[in-house]
C-alpha cells in the first residue's frame, strides 16, 4: 500500500499544479518542495504462450513501457537490471528480486497468437506491498492491432496507479509538412498518439490546415484551399470521403471545431474583411451567427458540456480570450496578462483552457482556469502554437516551429505541469495536431 | 482607349522611375515604350513586360502588391499610390479580373493571421472599388502566414510578407 500512496501523491501533485483544489495535505508539500520523483516500474517481456508469439511478447512490453515512461510520471527500469527471470505469467512473483532493483510497480503479461488472433493477459503489482493492483485482465484482438492492445494495457496500468483516465489508445490527426518555408507542402495525416501507424488522408495539392477530430474520432473537420479559397471540409476517417461544409461565394471559412454532440460545427467566417464566429448544423447546413463586431473573432472551442464557447477576439485592440454562451451574446474576457492570446481550447475535463500566448517576441503554450485565473505558461520558444488536449486532460500536443530560413514545424507534447516536454515522432514535419478521444 | 493608354504609360514611367528604374534595362527602354504614336510601340513584344497591357507590366511596373505595418491592415501612402496605379490599369484593361491575396508574417497564430490577411486583402479591394474598379471583377482570399515570399525570421523579411497581392486572371481568352 505504501507504493500506492506514493503513486497517488504523484498524481495529486499533477492535479495540484493545475490549480485543482488540493484534497490531501501531504500532496501540497510534495509540490512545494519540488521533490516529484517518477515512479520506477518494470515491464519484463511478456510470456509467449504460443510459438508465434515470441516477437509480440517482447514488442508489447516495449510499447507498454514506452507509454508509461513517456508520461514523465513513471521511470522504466531497464531489463539489464533485472534479477528475477520472468517467464511464467502464473508463477508466484519474486517480490524481493524486484524490490532489490527499486521497482515499485511491476507489469507482467502473457500473449498467445492463433492465426490472426491475439490474446493478451496482464497483471499489475505493487512491489513494495507485494500485492496485486487490481485484477488481471485480458484483451483479444487481431495481430495487426497489437499496438492498440499494448496501449490498452498501458492505459489500464496508468489508470490503476494514478487514478486518472488513460490516453494511450488514442490517435492524432495533424498536418504533415515538407519543403522549405516558401514552398511548403501540406497534407493531412493520422497516426497513433505515439507516432506509429501514420496514414495520409489527403494529398498536398492544396494547402490544408488545422484538422479537428469529431467527438467519436470517426470524422475530421479541416480547412482546405482546394477551391482556391479557404473552406471547411468534413472528412470520414475510414473512407477518406470528404465534402465541403460551407462554400458561400465571397466568403472564407476556417478554424472549425465540432460541438461535443458532433452535430454542430463552430467556425470562423470572413466576409468583407471581417471575421466572425458562426455555428452550423452539419446535417441541415443551417448557420447561426454568434458574434457581430468589426473585430476579428476566431479560434472558437466548445466547453465539454456544449453550453459555452471560448474564442479569440481583438475587440480590445489585441487578441485576447473570451467566453460566451454557445448561443452567442455577451462575452466575458478571461485573459488579462501581458501579451497576445490565441487558439484557446477547452480541456475535456472542463477545468482548464489551453492557449497560445505571444509576448515579448516569444510564443508559449499555457493553461488557465476558465475564469482566467491561475494562468501558467508551460513552454517557451520562437513559435509554439495550437494546443490540443489528451483525452484525460493531462497532456497537450502542440506545434513548434523553428526560426529562420530553415525553419520547420514539428509536434511536441507537454504535460500540464510543464515538466515533461518531448518531441512527438512524425515521418515529416508536423503541425496543427488534434488529439482524438480514447478509442472504443 | 488610345489616350488612356498613353497617359497610363506616362504614369507608369514615372512610377517605374521611382521604384525600379533598371527593371527593363534602363530608362532608354522605358522611353521607347512610351512611344507617343500610340498602338504597339516599336520593339514591344505583346505580353512581355514592356507591353503596357500585359500582366507582366502590371506585376512589375504598376506594382502588384502593397505592404502593411505590423498587425495593421490600413493602407500606407505608398500602398495607396500603388493601388491608384492598379485601379487605372484595371480600368484600362477591362478583360481582366483579379484575386487579391492577403498575407501575414509568421508572427502570430495561424487562425489570427488568416483573419488578418482577410482584412488586408479587403482593404486593398475596397480601395480599388473606391477608385472605380467594379467590385464584381475583384475577389479576395487570405493565405494568413501560409505563403511567405521571404523566409528569414526578422523584420526585413516580415515587412515583405505582410502584403496584399493583386493577382490578375483572364485577359487572354476574352
Amino acid at each position: 500500500m505504501k507504493t500506492l500512496r506514493i503513486c497517488l501523491a504523484l498524481v495529486c501533485a499533477v492535479m495540484m499544479a493545475t490549480g485543482a483544489q488540493a484534497q490531501q495535505g501531504p500532496l501540497r508539500i510534495t509540490i512545494e518542495e519540488g521533490i516529484i520523483q517518477p515512479l520506477p516500474f518494470a515491464v519484463p517481456d511478456f510470456q509467449a504462450e504460443t510459438g508465434e508469439a515470441g516477437q509480440l511478447a517482447a514488442d508489447l512490453a516495449r510499447v507498454i513501457a514506452a507509454d508509461l515512461q513517456g508520461t514523465g510520471v513513471f521511470r522504466e527500469i531497464p531489463s539489464s537490471a533485472f534479477i528475477a527471470n520472468y517467464s511464467d505469467f502464473n508463477a508466484p512473483v519474486s517480490f524481493p528480486d524486484w524490490k532489490a532493483i527499486n521497482a515499485q510497480a511491476l507489469v507482467t503479461g502473457a500473449v498467445a497468437v492463433s492465426g490472426n488472433n491475439v490474446n493478451v493477459k496482464f497483471r499489475v503489482y505493487d512491489v513494495v506491498s507485494g500485492t496485486n493492483l487490481g485484477e488481471g485482465l485480458q484483451f483479444s484482438g487481431t495481430t495487426d492491432g497489437w499496438r492498440r492492445m499494448a496501449h490498452k494495457v498501458a492505459d489500464e496500468v496508468y489508470s490503476r496507479i494514478t487514478g486518472e483516465g488513460g490516453y494511450f489508445d488514442s490517435r492524432v490527426v495533424f498536418v504533415s509538412e515538407t519543403g522549405p518555408k516558401d514552398d511548403r507542402k501540406k497534407r493531412l495525416a493520422i497516426m497513433d498518439y505515439d507516432g506509429a501507424n501514420v496514414r495520409y488522408l489527403t494529398d498536398s495539392s492544396a494547402i490544408v490546415l488545422a484538422p479537428r477530430f469529431s467527438p467519436t474520432g470517426d470524422r475530421v473537420l479541416y480547412t482546405s484551399y482546394e477551391s482556391g479559397f479557404p473552406r471547411i471540409y468534413v472528412l470520414d476517417v475510414g473512407s477518406v470521403q470528404r465534402r465541403v461544409l460551407q462554400s458561400a461565394e465571397g466568403t472564407m471559412s476556417f478554424a472549425p471545431r465540432f460541438s461535443p454532440s458532433g452535430n454542430t460545427v463552430v467556425f470562423s467566417l470572413s466576409q468583407g474583411g471581417n471575421t466572425d464566429i458562426y455555428t452550423m448544423d452539419i446535417a441541415s447546413g443551417q448557420s447561426v451567427r454568434l458574434t457581430n463586431t468589426p473585430a476579428i473573432e476566431t479560434a472558437p472551442s466548445f466547453s465539454p458540456d456544449g453550453s459555452q464557447i471560448v474564442f479569440e477576439s481583438d475587440r480590445s485592440g489585441s487578441p485576447q480570450l473570451y467566453i460566451m454562451s454557445a448561443a452567442g451574446g455577451e462575452a466575458r474576457r478571461i485573459s488579462f496578462g501581458e501579451g497576445r492570446y490565441g487558439t484557446p481550447v477547452w480541456s475535456p475535463r472542463g477545468d482548464l483552457v489551453a492557449f497560445t500566448k505571444q509576448n515579448a517576441g516569444r510564443f508559449h503554450i499555457g493553461v488557465m482556469r476558465t475564469d482566467g485565473s491561475e494562468e501558467r505558461l508551460l513552454t517557451a520558444s520562437f513559435l509554439d502554437e495550437g494546443p490540443t488536449w489528451a483525452p484525460n486532460g493531462r497532456v497537450i500536443i502542440f506545434t513548434r516551429e523553428t526560426q529562420g530560413e530553415g525553419g520547420a514545424s514539428s509536434l511536441y507534447s507537454v504535460d500540464i505541469t510543464g515538466r515533461v516536454l518531448r518531441q512527438v515522432n512524425t515521418p515529416e514535419g508536423g503541425s496543427d495536431p488534434s488529439w482524438s478521444p480514447l478509442q472504443q | 482607349m488610345k489616350i488612356l493608354t498613353v497617359s497610363l504609360l506616362v504614369a507608369a514611367v514615372a512610377l517605374s522611375a521611382c521604384t525600379n528604374p533598371n527593371r527593363f534595362g534602363g530608362d532608354d527602354a522605358m522611353a521607347g515604350s512610351g512611344n507617343p504614336t500610340g498602338g504597339q510601340p516599336l520593339g514591344v513584344v505583346p505580353g512581355s513586360a514592356n507591353d503596357p497591357n500585359s500582366t507582366a507590366f502590371f506585376n512589375q511596373t504598376v506594382g502588384d502588391r502593397v505592404l502593411f505595418e505590423v498587425d495593421q491592415s490600413s493602407l500606407t501612402m505608398a500602398g495607396r499610390t500603388t493601388l491608384d496605379g492598379q485601379a487605372s490599369w484595371l480600368l484600362a484593361n477591362t478583360d481582366y479580373q483579379a484575386v487579391i491575396e492577403g498575407h501575414a508574417d509568421e508572427q502570430g497564430t495561424r487562425e489570427y493571421n488568416l483573419a488578418l490577411g482577410a482584412r488586408r486583402a479587403n482593404a486593398a479591394q475596397e480601395y480599388l472599388v473606391s477608385r472605380g474598379v467594379p467590385a464584381n471583377r475583384l475577389r479576395v482570399v487570405s493565405y494568413g502566414k501560409e505563403r511567405p515570399i521571404e523566409i528569414c525570421s526578422n523584420e526585413a523579411c516580415y515587412a515583405k510578407n505582410r502584403r496584399a497581392v493583386t493577382v490578375l486572371a483572364g485577359g487572354l481568352t476574352s
